[in-house]
């Protein structure tokens, strides 16, 4: 078996006397997709913000790429170059234009010339189909292309694994499409991804696995066809006639 | 009806009785406080006495040269544009300092501003001007910049700093004054920064900036935008508060009027005068300033 890209095991994680995450064990192959779905609340997000140091955990361990993730390290920036990561609110820069913000993560970390990361940085805004708005502000962008802006600025930083906090949820409904199709030929190019989102059709559509969490812990990990055909647990079985009762 | 129907007409404003009152009640104050000054008073009004210490007609030269109470108003200007100059570098850095998360830098700034803001300005001034300034500043030199040094002597200088035998005391009254706008400077950098979202240091932090780039292409530009607008706002508030150095003798506009008041005795119109050039100052700067903020806002849409 091929070492894991992203190992996740035992990790607790409490906000004060709250145990928002326990006992947490999870490895992420190379060119595997994750879909991590739940109740809100059930610490998905925080879950994959540890990955990159976003949010700190206080037991267990993180390994990405073979480096052991700890708060407070030194060189936590090399690691989160080789993690990307796409927010539920975008982030973009806004004092930026939409290429600026692609670029400056290659000129900064890397030390890329401003030339080659513009040229670099055209090739992924075409990928998500954005390119004629290259030199526009994110503010003069509709919210699904300020999204696949801020998927191109991470796949900029040539990264091993990306990480999707709730992509589109912050997305009127007619946007969500354009966002989930770039998702699904990222996929298709062999990224590994960790998605947290409640796109059930994406799930099904891209998932190696389904990891169901509830209240901080992983409750179930099946294959798509067995999460959504037959859940094995009770809690999973609620979640998805909730989901998919309307 | 159809779409192209002109919409209703605004209703226009229009003065009430209760409007027409109160303005009768202003005016009726104003007369008053006049009667009181003619007739009760028995005030000699002369104000070409204290306009001649605004411009003053030379006649040797045959020419209108400033006198004491413009030169201060050049003082004052002065004063407030390097006070505002390295306010801004203090406040920046203390600014900076508030948020940061090294305990010993929280510290420092917290105690710095509440330092400040907690003691009556005219209190800082003088314990500044006794302990501070009178021992420091000989110390450095600078008592003697205006002997034997050449370069104090040019046109550039006196644009800059005014009259080199006076720049002791120009020094202390702006070092004085920048340490004390800082703290409220310091306090409006740091509600810039910290106005500036989460997510943009999370965007920042994922692809793999380092803190300094994160701050200098990330945040500080942002906040900046954010900071403009209440620090011109401070600077007129620096021209105001600049009067009360005039406490420790420093020749700015308050000084200067005291001495032209108590030389001529004409008290009323000398600080007249004096109200009405801090308020063409200030209130053209705000309207100024004002106009520059409108144009950046619709630049950016």
């Amino acid at each position: 078996m091929t070492k894991p890209l992203v190992e996740i095991q035992g990790l607790c994680k409490w906000y004060g006397d709250f145990s928002a995450l326990f006992d947490i064990n999870l490895s992420v192959a190379e060119g595997e997709r994750v879909v991590i779905c739940g109740p809100s609340g059930s610490g998905k997000s925080t879950l994959i913000r540890c990955v990159n140091q976003l949010e700190t955990h206080q037991r267990g361990s993180i390994t990405v790429d073979g480096h052991e993730v700890r708060p407070e390290m030194k060189g936590i920036e090399e690691i989160r170059r080789s993690v990307g990561m796409v927010f539920q609110s975008f982030n973009l820069f806004p004092h930026m234009t939409v290429v600026d913000n692609l670029t400056i993560g290659p000129i900064r970390n890397l030390g890329m010339s401003k030339s080659l990361a513009r040229e670099i940085a055209m090739k992924y805004l075409q990928r998500v189909r954005i390119a004629e708005q290259a030199d526009k502000y994110p503010s003069q962008l509709s919210g699904g292309q300020q999204q696949r802006v801020a998927i191109a600025r991470a796949l900029c930083m040539k990264p091993r694994v990306m990480l999707f906090d709730e992509p589109t949820s912050a997305l009127d409904p007619e946007m969500i499409a354009g966002v989930l199709d770039v998702m699904v030929e990222l996929a298709e190019e062999g990224m590994t991804m960790i998605v947290v989102t409640h796109e059930m059709g994406f799930a099904r559509k891209v998932a190696d696995r389904v990891v169901f969490m509830d209240e901080g812990e992983v409750v179930e990990v099946d294959t798509p066809d067995v999460f959504f055909g037959a859940p094995k647990t009770e809690r999973a079985q609620l979640f998805l006639s909730q989901l998919l009762g309307h | 009806m159809d779409r192209n129907t002109p919409p209703p007409p605004e209703p226009r404003k229009r003065l009430t009785v209760l409007d027409l009152f109160l303005f009768g009640l202003v005016i009726a104050g104003v007369a008053y406080a006049a009667y009181r000054v003619n007739d009760v008073l028995v005030y000699n009004w002369n104000w070409q006495r204290v306009f001649d210490f605004v411009l003053r007609w030379d006649e040797d030269d045959g020419r209108w040269v400033t006198n004491l109470l413009l030169q201060g108003l050049f003082t004052t200007l002065r004063l407030a544009v390097w006070a505002t100059i390295f306010a801004a570098i203090i406040g920046l850095i203390m600014g900076y300092w508030r948020t940061c998360d090294g305990l010993v830098f929280r510290i420092i700034s917290r105690a710095y501003v509440e330092l400040i803001r907690n003691i009556p300005p005219v209190v800082f001034i003088f314990i500044f001007y006794f302990f501070i300034s009178s021992q420091v500043f000989p110390a450095l030199g600078f008592d003697r910049i205006d002997q034997d040094s050449p370069w104090v002597d040019n046109t550039l200088f006196w644009i800059l700093f005014g009259d080199p035998r006076l720049f002791t005391n120009f020094l202390a009254g702006m070092v004085c004054l920048a340490i004390f706008e800082g703290a409220y400077i310091t306090e409006i950098v740091r509600a810039g920064i910290q106005s500036i979202g989460k997510g943009q240091w999370e965007a920042g932090r994922a692809i793999g900036l380092s803190r300094t780039n994160l701050l200098r292409d990330i945040i500080f530009p942002q906040a900046v935008r954010k900071i403009l607008p209440p620090l011109a706002g401070q600077f007129i508030t620096l021209i105001k508060d600049s009067a009360i150095v005039s406490l420790i003798s420093i020749q700015e506009l308050t000084f200067l009027a005291t001495e032209v008041a108590a030389t001529t005795t004409k008290v009323f119109e000398t600080w007249i005068v004096v109200g009405g050039m801090y308020f063409m100052l200030c209130y053209s700067l705000a309207v100024t300033f004002g106009h520059l903020e409108n144009r950046a806002a619709r630049s950016r849409r």
